[in-house]
């Protein structure tokens, strides 16, 4: 029940937003309406068409609150017309229905608004979190979280920003705009999900579904779905029991959810576009793909993981996948050629602070057996690290390093 | 809806050989379209009066409010559907590649 209300939600919402202009109005009437489903529906059994029954409860609402407001008798009859047209939904992800979506998500992300808005209310209206929900995520208070949304809806209205899909030849940088806030819904989850923002991988996953539902033939949206699902399928072999990251070699592949590595596979090769010039999500999940794919560490493909880095780098020269590729290196050629690649990275002052930086270099000088500059190269990455997981690992491989280093009879 | 568009210097303009788009033509379109309102050029920042009353007092200075390395050399008030459509409008204004345009929506009086 819970996901059926979850996908008539988003459709209702989209369109009273469309019709109303009023974001909070949709999600209040939706809101009233999933209640009275969850107090009706239990006692008296499920609606032979609930999607009817969600639609035509939530727009009885709008138009209650509308008459009450005494809003202009045009706007009254455009919302019953949305209940005649939308009152049978055949297909939540066509037609009408899929409109009013991408309308709602190029609105969510629009380039105007603040990147943290884009983000709180692409949760808040398309993901349907609550505000309590979204301030846990990003470790603020519920008030700062309601100002933020607050002021990112005001904006929308102030500064004219319409409930649209943009001019064709704009769709694909705002496209680009949407999935960048699905990244990074994803990757505050990935990245810290030990901390209050677990859940949101696996809301990243998806809005990333969605998205793939909405644009079928978008290669980069299928990219970002593929990637996020191949990175997902790892998520219960990724921490220990204390909560420490398990870094991807010692990973117990037997944990790895194969039904999810199978529907990232899937979306790849939708991804895979003949004639198409790879996009960053593409080749990011070609990655993860090998990675997916190797039945263990020692099977990677390490030669083509590096090309494939040398092909996103040429597209995206960031100093994060010139250092992913310098790791990359030290396990296609060996730790010593690792660090070469990664001293060229070091000079990059953009990764000053970056705590996979001595990261890196500390696992490289641990797999060449120099202990002592390994630890202190952990110490170096330990003052720098944010999250408790990536904390915990290294703390684990600073101990490591540190008995090895101490081997008896050497005193 | 009308927004106010600020344009002003940039201290790093774009570099790439894109052909170049004459504020002349860019003209002609918006206001062949009706978008366009007011619009001029202003002098420079030396030429810039502040002016203040302060306890009764008037006080005129020499230069701009602002001390800042990006000057508004000009403006245009934009009549638009949709902020979409002033973007559109600005990203075509010369200024767009030279400099940087801000828009700024009007704030209606009887508006809270």
């Amino acid at each position: 029940m819970a996901a059926a209300v979850g996908e008539q939600r988003l459709r209702i919402v989209a369109g009273l937003i469309r019709v109303t202009g009023d974001w909070e109005l949709a999600e209040d009437c939706v809101q009233d309406a999933v209640e009275r489903a969850l107090a009706r529906w239990p006692r008296d059994g499920v609606p032979v068409n609930p999607a009817a029954w969600l639609t035509t409860t939530a727009h009885r609402r709008a138009l209650d609150l509308l008459r009450r407001r005494r809003t202009e008798a045009d706007k009254l009859r455009e919302v019953q017309a949305l209940t005649e047209t939308e009152g049978s939904a055949v297909d939540p992800y066509g037609g009408v229905y899929r409109d009013d979506q991408l309308r709602l998500l190029f609105t969510c992300c629009h380039p105007a608004l603040p990147p943290a808005g884009r983000v709180a209310l692409t949760l808040k209206t398309v993901a349907g979190l609550s505000t309590r929900e979204i301030a846990a995520a990003f470790l603020v208070t519920e008030s700062t979280m309601g100002q933020r949304l607050l002021r990112t809806h005001t904006k929308i209205a102030h500064a004219g920003i319409s409930f649209r899909v943009p001019e064709p030849h704009r769709i694909a940088e705002r496209t680009a705009g949407v999935l960048a806030v699905v990244y990074l819904i994803f990757n505050e989850g990935y990245s810290n999900a030990d901390g209050g923002a677990g859940d949101l991988a696996a809301e990243g996953v998806r809005l990333a579904g969605l998205l793939a539902a909405l644009l079928p033939t978008d290669d980069e949206v299928q990219g970002l779905r593929a990637l996020l699902l191949l990175q997902h399928a790892r998520r219960a072999s990724r921490t220990g029991v204390n909560g420490e990251l398990i870094p991807m070699e010692e990973q117990d592949r037997r944990g790895w959810d194969r039904a999810m590595i199978v529907d990232g596979m899937a979306a790849l090769d939708r991804a895979r576009v003949a004639g198409r010039v790879p996009g960053s999500y593409r080749l990011q999940a070609e990655i993860a793909a090998e990675h997916a794919l190797a039945p263990d560490a020692a099977a990677t493909d390490w030669a083509r993981i590096v090309v494939l880095y040398d092909v996103l780098f040429d597209q995206q020269p960031s100093p994060v996948v010139a250092l992913n590729r310098a790791a990359a290196v030290g396990f296609r050629d060996g730790p010593q050629a690792g660090l070469a690649a990664l001293a060229e990275v070091e000079r990059d002052e953009r990764l000053a602070g970056y705590h996979l930086l001595p990261a890196v270099r500390a696992d490289l000088l641990r797999r060449l057996g120099c202990a002592a500059e390994a630890a202190a190269a952990y110490r170096d990455a330990l003052t720098l690290v944010r999250t408790a997981a990536e904390r915990r690992f290294l703390e684990r491989r600073l101990r490591e390093v540190a008995a090895s280093g101490t081997t008896p009879g050497d005193r | 809806m009308k927004y106010l568009m600020f344009v002003a210097t940039d201290p790093e303009p774009d570099t790439s050989s894109e052909p170049h788009t004459d504020v002349e033509a860019w003209f002609a379109d918006v206001e062949g379209r009706g978008k366009w309102v007011i619009g001029d050029r202003v002098r420079p920042a030396e030429d810039a009066t502040t002016v203040r009353v302060r306890s009764g007092e008037l006080l005129v200075t020499d230069g701009p409010y602002t001390e800042s390395k990006d000057w508004i050399v000009g403006f245009d008030v934009l009549d638009c559907e949709d902020l979409d459509e002033a973007i559109e409008i600005a990203s075509k204004h010369p200024m767009a590649r030279a400099g940087r345009l801000e828009l700024r929506p009007f704030w209606p009086i009887d508006e809270g």
